[in-house]
């Protein structure tokens, strides 16, 4: 039962209106490009707009925001909103070195082994499950605590190459549905070269999941690496809002009622995770057509499966 | 043959989305489908057949919206309903009971997770609650026998039955209230030529026995010809030619009903050249003005392009109990 | 029973890679950690002690790295898993066997809670969207965006400090002593509330966000509208149909995602000091005590591949085409 629904959105829309489709005509997806171009700013800049140098002593200790310190100081009468901004750039640049690493491997990993099937494809699927079920974090945590030295690019390296497991279950899923398609069955049939059908045939109508793994390993990455800040593992930069966290922590800012201390660095996290979950809700609803439609309610007409609305006359 | 009408669609119009985005798939469309009569639905895919189906019956899923026009169903002795006009609830009620559906491809149609036995008799215990669980299995096993099923095939689930197996207990279960009219969304496509075979000797067989009133949506308008009494041929939302089945076979007026019947090899009666239809279905959402075939048909000439024919009896045939909307043959009185 | 026998196969596979990884890490550590231990006990360790910390570390020279690995094959099968530096002498199995149980009821039972809820918040979002239910969805994707342990900072700040209704940290009043009975177990739930509730309200969201789209997602498909033509009730096509086929996904993400969950879940245990495996993974990343973390590291790892063979089975009674046909 093919409702017709799908027959008339695949008819071409009109070029006018195809200027606003795509990602950018999805306010979910805007909403979270703008937060996050916001913090990519904050990340490049941070250190210079930074008013204070973030390990600097001050005379104020343990205050609440006030005009000079906005964000309030620590105990030692260090500026958190300083910290903050210092600590921008090395959270970012972690989560995207992460993100990028894992993501290509994913590929790698995913899109063999949903392309060549076989043993070799089935061995590259368990091994990926593998990484999926053994927990993340411990496991992030003792390879970091068996390195010799750790700083933000072996963690971010560490990260991306524990977390690319479920990007290439998806990649892998999407592959073998691919590779059933008539045009990649049709180019292998005229003899077209693997690469060629991988870059051209199958890679491009990845795009959008490869865009969605990115950004939740990104979402991951970043969670990961500050709560290993935030345990208080070696070689995170000094300002992670991670490693702000266990000082306001461990020097029983809680106890003391500082609020000021932890609260900043919490809704930084927030702000930076809720940006990149609202980008691949876009992705989601652009990949999934089903997903779509947030405005449900047009002049008091409810969409409802099941109960096709009548519109009343002055709707008409 | 045609008897009382018991369902009668009257000026409906179905839209996909709403206000200036809105895609018109069913553009004003009068219908009616007669007591005991097989009436078909034929059209290229996106012609709005399926929309018509399912608007009518208010099953279409978002962004689907019913913009205008009146369903009438006519239970026979009582008050007729209608449809556009009831509360989900009455609705709910109306469904199946009066009105039930054999889906296209029965792989989907069924749920994965429940079995046979679940399936055919959660509906009766939908409308007739006070029914026990054992009469309903009692009525479980009589439709499957019915429709050619053995009785151990209640426990199965879905993913363990056959194609035509699976289509076969749609149509038990369509049966499940005896409804007076059930409805047909290209029951067969799914299935290889000779289950299609099995699948509408059997219908055919059950309409004889029970007596309900089909209407029957299919691209292939060959099945049509052979299987039922009255054929509507729809074209870009609208009904272009509406004819006895014989009529239109022998003497279809509308060019696109022409097109149509050359482009299927026809299964009995004498042989036909096959043409095919040039161009394809037009876009819903960018129709050519006047009448939406013009572009693509042979006979165009000057109004074509510019109005759009009513369905009217056609010109000098007026006792024949038929309609078309084409210029050809409705000139004489449009014109005025 | 085939699909049964694959997946335990599977995890059996997955627990001898988390072990082989656990016997080889260490051996890339640097240095010699067993002297700094030596030196730190001052004398006091006997040297069957000392030997099995060099078998635990690879720093046997005198055997070939085949044999260390069956000899750390033989040890684990007997339930050691050497000695921590920070309990020390006590064995880490030890260890774990006192926080274990704390984990599996705090984190065992609040992963399966906010499963249970978050899915059943998501169908109630996906069935009923275009309304009120939307709202839902901005409240989620925030708190599915803040770490665990960050919300556990602004829970006890604002109900447990300075005479608020919860205690802050510990499992159980200083006071009481452990044991089965009324006083130590009302003690222990009301020592776990709030670190559960936290767990709740972070882990919950993604599920919320995940079972609502698979909702949208069935909405579309065939036997939804053959449920609304045959006019059954609005709850029986939410439930039965739509609600029934989206779980199946959603419970096979449950069992993948376990590895990722737990490992959030565990950091709720540090903010409320609460005496659990992640409370002791803490402790021991701060005192280097790398045994402990090795262990801890293995005990989380059988835990979640038992706690996914059982999502695997709940899979299999779920869906019927797993099962072998009839």
């Amino acid at each position: 039962m093919a409702l017709p629904t799908s027959e008339v959105l695949t008819v071409p829309a009109p070029a006018r209106r195809r200027r606003r489709s795509g990602l950018l005509a999805n306010g979910k997806a805007v909403t979270g490009l703008v937060i996050l171009g916001f913090l990519t700013v904050f990340a490049v800049i941070g250190p210079w707009i930074a008013p204070y140098d973030p390990g600097e002593r001050g005379d104020d200790l343990l205050v609440g925001p006030n005009a000079q310190h906005w964000f309030g100081t620590t105990h030692l009468g260090q500026d958190i909103l300083s910290q903050i901004l210092d600590g921008t750039r090395s959270v970012m640049l972690v989560g995207i070195v992460a993100g990028l690493v894992a993501t290509v491997l994913a590929i790698v990993f995913g899109v063999s082994s949903g392309y060549f099937g076989g043993t070799g494809g089935e061995g590259l699927s368990a091994l990926s499950n593998v990484f999926l079920v053994i927990p993340a974090l411990p496991l992030i945590l003792i390879i970091t605590l068996s390195l010799p030295e750790t700083n933000d690019l072996t963690i971010a390296l560490v990260i991306g190459f524990t977390s690319w497991a479920w990007g290439a279950r998806v990649l892998r899923a999407q592959t073998l549905s691919l590779r059933r398609r008539d045009y990649v069955e049709a180019a292998r049939a005229t003899g077209e070269s693997t690469w060629r059908i991988l870059g051209f045939e199958i890679l491009p109508n990845l795009t959008a999941v490869i865009a969605a793994s990115f950004v939740s390993t990104v979402i991951f990455a970043v969670l990961s690496e500050i709560t290993l800040a935030f345990i208080g593992v070696p070689g995170v930069s000094e300002w992670n809002w991670g490693a702000i966290l266990f000082w306001a922590q461990s020097q029983q800012a809680l106890a003391q009622g500082a609020w000021w201390w932890f609260v900043p660095a919490g809704l930084a996290i927030a702000l930076l995770g809720t940006g990149l979950a609202l980008v691949n809700f876009g992705i989601d609803e652009y990949v999934n057509p089903r997903l779509r439609g947030g405005h449900q309610r047009v002049r008091g007409v409810r969409m409802r499966v099941g109960f096709t609305p009548v519109l009343p006359e002055e709707a008409r | 043959m045609s008897g009382e009408p018991v369902l009668d669609i009257r000026g409906l119009s179905v839209d996909y989305g709403l206000g200036d985005a809105a895609v018109h798939a069913v553009r004003d469309v009068s219908l009616t489908l007669h007591r005991g009569e097989v009436l078909g639905l034929a059209g290229e895919s996106g012609s709005g057949k399926s929309t018509l189906a399912y608007g009518m019956l208010r099953l279409l899923p978002p962004p689907g919206v019913v913009r205008s026009g009146q369903v009438f169903y006519h239970p026979g002795d009582d008050e007729p309903v209608e449809l556009m006009s009831l509360s989900a609830k009455r609705l709910r009620r109306f469904r199946w009971a009066e009105v039930a559906i054999v889906f296209q491809g029965a792989m989907n149609s069924l749920n994965p997770v429940h079995t046979v036995a679940t399936q055919l008799t959660d509906v009766i215990a939908a409308h007739e609650p006070r029914t026990t669980p054992a009469a309903r299995r009692a009525r479980a096993v009589e439709l499957l026998t019915l429709v050619g099923i053995n009785a151990d095939r209640l426990g199965s689930f879905p993913h363990q039955l056959s194609g035509g197996m699976r289509q076969r207990v749609m149509i038990a279960m369509a049966l499940a209230l005896e409804p007076r009219v059930v409805v047909m969304d290209e029951p067969t496509t799914a299935l290889d030529v000779v289950m299609q075979r099995q699948i509408l000797a059997k219908l055919v067989e059950l309409r004889e026995r029970i007596g309900f009133s089909v209407l029957f949506i299919t691209h292939d308008l060959s099945l049509l010809v052979e299987f039922s009494d009255r054929i509507a041929i729809m074209y870009g939302g609208r009904i272009v030619e509406d004819a006895p089945a014989g009529q239109l076979y022998r003497d279809s007026l509308h060019p696109y009903s022409d097109g149509l019947l050359h482009s299927f090899p026809a299964l009995r009666g004498p042989r036909r050249e096959l043409t095919g239809i040039p161009g394809s279905p037009p876009d819903l959402r960018a129709m050519p003005s006047g009448c939406a075939f013009h572009p693509r048909c042979p006979k165009a000439f000057d109004p074509c392009a510019e109005r759009t024919p009513t369905l009217l009896a056609p010109d000098g045939r007026e006792d024949q109990n038929r309609t078309v909307a084409c210029w050809l043959h409705t000139a004489d009185r449009a014109m005025t | 029973m085939s699909y049964l026998l694959r997946r335990i196969g599977f995890y059996a596979f997955t627990a001898w890679a988390a072990i082989t990884i656990n016997f080889f890490l260490p051996r890339a550590i640097p240095g010699d950690p067993v002297q700094s231990l030596i030196a730190r006990a001052q004398g006091q360790l006997s040297t069957d002690a000392i030997q099995s910390l060099y078998i635990l570390f690879g720093l046997d020279d005198e055997q070939s790295l085949v044999s260390q690995y069956f000899e750390y094959w033989g040890q684990l099968l007997s339930g050691d898993l050497g000695l921590s530096f920070t309990f020390f002498p006590s064995p880490v199995s030890d260890v774990i066997a006192d926080s274990l149980p704390w984990t599996l009821a705090l984190v065992g039972f609040t992963t399966v809670i906010s499963f249970l809820l978050g899915t059943a918040l998501g169908v109630v979002a996906g069935w009923w969207r275009g309304t009120w239910a939307d709202l839902l969805m901005p409240v989620t994707t925030f708190l599915s965006s803040i770490p665990y342990f960050w919300l556990g900072l602004i829970a006890i700040t604002l109900f447990a400090d300075q005479g608020g209704a919860f205690p802050s940290s510990g499992g159980y009043d200083p006071g009481v002593v452990p044991g089965w009975d009324l006083d130590f177990i009302g003690s222990a739930i009301h020592h776990s509330l709030l670190p559960a509730i936290t767990i709740l309200i972070t882990s919950m969201s993604g599920w919320v966000l995940s079972m609502r789209n698979m909702m949208l997602t069935v909405a579309a498909e065939d036997y939804i509208t053959v449920a609304h033509a045959k006019g059954l009730s609005q709850r029986r096509v939410m439930v039965s149909y739509a609600a029934r086929n989206a779980l199946l996904p959603n419970v096979s993400a449950f069992a993948l995602s376990l590895g990722l969950i737990v490992g959030g879940t565990l950091l709720v245990e540090i903010v409320f000091s609460y005496p659990g495996i992640g409370f002791q993974l803490f402790s021991a990343v701060g005192a280097k005590d790398y045994p402990l973390i090795q262990g801890i590291f293995l005990i989380i790892t059988l835990s979640v591949l038992v706690a996914n063979l059982v999502a695997d089975l709940v899979y299999l009674l779920l869906d019927p085409r797993t099962r072998k046909e009839g």
